[in-house]
């Protein structure tokens, strides 16, 4: 089985390389028996992905079928491991996931492929482009780290099983999810370069790049809150972010995506800010890249980095040709790049556009330098230092204050020069909720689970989170009222309810509102987030009937088990939970010991609600006593992150979906009466 | 009489002791979780001290009762930083000091932000110089295809 997996994988670098060159002889020599070339790569290219498919089937049949030949199989399988996680193998390792990444090119290239006939030059350009991608990456699955090496000696009986904290019902989704993120910006990047190489003339290929960036965002946002959400599940630490290397490595293609998707706006309306595009996609994939270096590489240390090796200077090698071949076709048609307009205004759209880029890539500067600064330290100091939660805290924390901010005022301003009047108009009225709603949260007796009663004079955290929900409540106020003035407009010429001319609206700009529900979805995350300055937790050891109180819950120990089944050996405690004296729930905090690979997992017990989330941890037992140790923690808000990662999801598919036609108009003669003031806000 | 106030007084400092004590305590923990997410366990988990919770962590129980004791003994929180990192390494600071090259991992990001905000406004201030507008009647009137195109692009900028 190891020979059909290998020999596919050799099938699919020769094909690819095929696409890659005869591809780009095609594009560079033009003439009838190119033509034919390049349909010859454009296929090869289609085969690339049958083949690598191929080499992943063999890998999952191999896991289901126990092949323990296979030494990826013996070292993250065994016989007793569940279907869905013999299916997430493929991923969990090094290899297995490097194959996976290479799938998941190959599927992008094919719809790509298959959708040519869009505009067959620059579809070539791209196709070729992510055949070199593509040709690295089997490289590394063919020479560096090959999934179907085969074991050395007798076969063993049994693999030493998947890692335990991998064993989580998300870890089957998050991984493709994040994968999805990662490669999804090679196909951006592979038409902003194609249209650089081809001066492609006019805005068509924007709009195709940025369709893509939306959907590779997309998936990329799901994987990041993923992730978190199965920290929070399975690390049992209490939390759900915390600045680890691996998580940054997410999030900086993340940020330099986000800063792309505005900043492309002002390439499409305004023919603005050209340069910078190119630059911020080539910046978003190459940071795509050296996120996967950063976790394989062993460069930096990681509580996530399960799969570490030698294979980083192929990483480095890769990123130095991808940089080199982009500043060369960058410097040999800078002057098809050529802005079309200059800003006219401090207040303006584009200037809060200008301020949002600056601020998301401060921030992934930020990020990228606490990551590195480590490495940094050990060469001019000569020893590591530890850059953790509490410098991102500080450092991150006002820069996305300030991005919040944006986010509140850039869409009510407007294209050009923005008036005073225009200012006063669309701010006043968020202004003052904004500013009631601080007022209320410290003036309101201070409550658990609530951000009430805030002292923002007392505690740096209690300032930075009523600075967050008001910033939250301004940008909702303002989200709230560019729905309401363009509904009443609506409702004024069709004649429908409020409600309904809302929903017509969003379907008649669906990329703006539903940007406005994805700034929606982020300022529900914010909120959530800013719960943490309310986080409480207590340890205590429990016995038969011990008593545990945090907050308004009073926990009590009813009873505590072993259990035993073929995977894992388990010890779990029984919590009764009652909540201001009233019994709420019971609750069942374990912890698992998995035999094959002999290592131990938690498994949170958590009881959510929108006002917080009460959070189990089995910490261990007293050796002496044999009584559980129980950890609780007292989490504020946590769910409002799940939900606006949902709201943001809802708003990303809407921005995707083509706008629906704008009813036909019969002219008539204009009403003679008072103008009204323009309803549809500043920004128009 | 005299007895009376005796037993009040010795009422009112037997208050006053437990107002103190209960205070001291709160205190003593706020600044045990204050430092103990300032420090790292040193077992090589990469997690917060008082966040390490990994089955047989040889380290951290130890660490967390050296945390306790320092700042019973009424320690100041430098001093407890530096005893630290004496024993484990600077590795074992959650965050660069403010002193030597460390201070350059806060300078950065900030100065970064300085730089990116001067050069918008230079390029601003530059865009604006060469966007001087031309006195009324010099220039002729759009028509045919360019007025076409600037329709397309007031389109653009004013669509709903």
């Amino acid at each position: 089985m190891s020979q059909i997996g290998s020999f596919a994988l050799l099938l699919a670098l020769a094909l690819s390389a095929y696409s890659f060159l005869a591809g780009s002889l095609a594009l560079f020599q033009k003439s009838s028996a190119t033509d034919r070339l390049g349909e010859t790569a454009r296929r090869a290219g289609i085969a690339t992905f049958a083949a690598v498919l191929l080499a992943a089937v063999v890998l999952v049949v191999a896991a289901f079928t126990n092949d323990f030949s296979i030494a990826y199989i013996y070292h993250h399988s065994n016989r007793d491991l569940p279907g869905p996680y013999k299916f997430a193998a493929l991923w969990s390792g090094q290899e297995g996931s490097l194959l996976f990444w290479s799938l998941l090119l190959a599927s992008y290239g094919l719809v790509l492929r298959l959708r040519h006939k869009t505009d067959t030059r620059l579809f070539a350009y791209a196709s070729a482009i992510i055949a070199g991608v593509q040709v690295f990456f089997l490289l590394l699955l063919n020479f560096a780290a090959p999934p179907f090496g085969v074991m050395q000696g007798s076969l063993p009986a049994d693999g030493t099983g998947l890692n335990p904290l991998l064993q989580y019902p998300e870890m089957v989704i998050h991984p493709p999810m994040l994968y999805l993120g990662y490669v999804g910006f090679t196909v951006p990047f592979a038409f902003a370069l194609g249209a650089l190489i081809m001066k492609y003339p006019g805005e068509k290929w924007i709009h195709i790049t940025r369709r893509w960036t939306m959907v590779t965002w997309g998936f990329l946002t799901c994987g990041i809150f993923l992730g978190a959400h199965w920290a929070y599940s399975v690390l049992g630490w209490g939390g759900y972010w915390a600045w680890d290397p691996v998580e940054n490595a997410s999030l900086l293609p993340w940020l330099t995506g986000t800063a792309f998707l505005h900043s492309v706006m002002m390439q499409e309306k305004r023919g603005m800010l050209k340069v910078w595009n190119v630059w911020l996609i080539f910046t978003t994939f190459l940071l795509s890249i050296l996120g996967t270096f950063l976790t394989r590489s062993g460069v930096v240390n990681s509580v996530h980095a399960f799969a570490q090796s030698s294979i980083g200077n192929w990483f480095l090698w890769f990123m130095a040709i991808v940089f080199a071949a982009c500043l060369y076709f960058y410097w040999k048609n800078r002057s098809h790049l050529a802005s079309e307009h200059k800003l006219e205004s401090l207040v303006s759209r584009e200037s809060s556009f200008l301020f949002n880029n600056l601020l998301f890539l401060v921030a992934c500067f930020a990020v990228l330098w606490g990551t590195l600064f480590p490495i940094l330290s050990e060469w001019v100091e000569g020893h590591k230092i530890t850059v953790g939660p509490p410098f991102f805290n500080r450092v991150m924390i006002p820069i996305a204050l300030l991005l919040i901010l944006l986010t509140a005022l850039g869409p009510l301003l407007a294209w050009r020069k923005t008036s005073l009047e225009s200012i006063r108009r669309n701010f006043l009225w968020p202004s003052v909720g904004a500013l009631a709603v601080a007022v209320l949260l410290m003036l309101m007796p201070s409550r658990w689970g609530t951000p009430f009663g805030m002292k923002p004079w007392q505690e740096i955290s209690s300032l930075y989170a009523l600075m967050a929900i008001a910033l939250s409540a301004l940008v909702a106020f303002t989200v709230i009222s560019e729905f309401v003035r363009g509904g009443r407009v609506i409702r004024r010429h069709t004649g429908r309810n409020l409600f309904s001319s809302m929903v017509q609206l969003g379907h008649r700009n669906t990329r703006r509102y539903g940007g406005y529900i994805v700034h929606f979805g982020v300022i529900v995350i914010v909120i959530g987030l800013s719960g943490t300055a309310f986080n409480q937790n207590k340890e205590k050891e429990m016995g038969f009937g011990d008593r545990m109180n945090i907050g308004p819950y009073s926990l009590v120990c009813r009873s505590y088990t072993q259990d035993d089944n073929p995977n894992y050996a388990s010890e779990w405690a029984i919590i009764d939970v009652s909540k201001n004296g009233k019994p709420l729930t019971t609750m069942y905090p374990e912890r698992r010991f998995y035999k094959a690979s002999e290592q131990t997992s938690t498994i949170v017990a958590n009881h959510s609600t929108l006002q917080e989330d009460l959070y189990l941890v089995y910490e261990g037992q007293n050796q002496d006593t044999g009584r559980p140790v129980i950890k609780v923690h007292l989490n504020p808000l946590v769910m409002w992150i799940w939900i606006g990662v949902w709201i943001i999801i809802v708003g990303t598919i809407l921005a995707l979906v083509p706008n629906a036609p704008a009813p036909v108009r019969v002219a008539s003669p204009a009403p003679a009466r008072e103008p009204e003031p323009e309803p549809i806000g500043a920004g128009n | 009489m005299l007895k009376s106030v005796f037993l009040k007084r010795a009422l009112q400092f037997v208050l006053l002791g437990a107002v103190i004590f209960t205070f001291l305590a709160a205190d003593q923990d706020a600044r045990f979780q204050s430092i103990g997410h300032q420090l790292m366990c040193s077992c090589g988990c990469n997690q917060v001290l008082l966040e390490c919770n990994h089955v047989g962590c040889p380290l951290s129980d130890g660490m967390r009762n050296e945390l306790a004791s320092y700042i019973q003994r009424g320690d100041s929180d430098n001093l407890v930083m530096q005893a630290f990192v004496q024993k484990y390494g600077p590795t074992v600071l959650l965050a660069p000091t403010t002193t030597g090259f460390n201070r350059l991992a806060w300078i950065m990001p900030f100065a970064v932000l300085g730089f990116g905000l001067a050069g918008i406004y230079f390029v601003v201030r530059a865009w604006r110089k060469r966007a001087a507008p031309l006195p009324a009647g010099s220039v002729p009137l759009a028509q045919g295809e360019e007025l076409e195109r600037y329709s397309e692009q007031v389109r653009k900028e004013t669509e709903v």
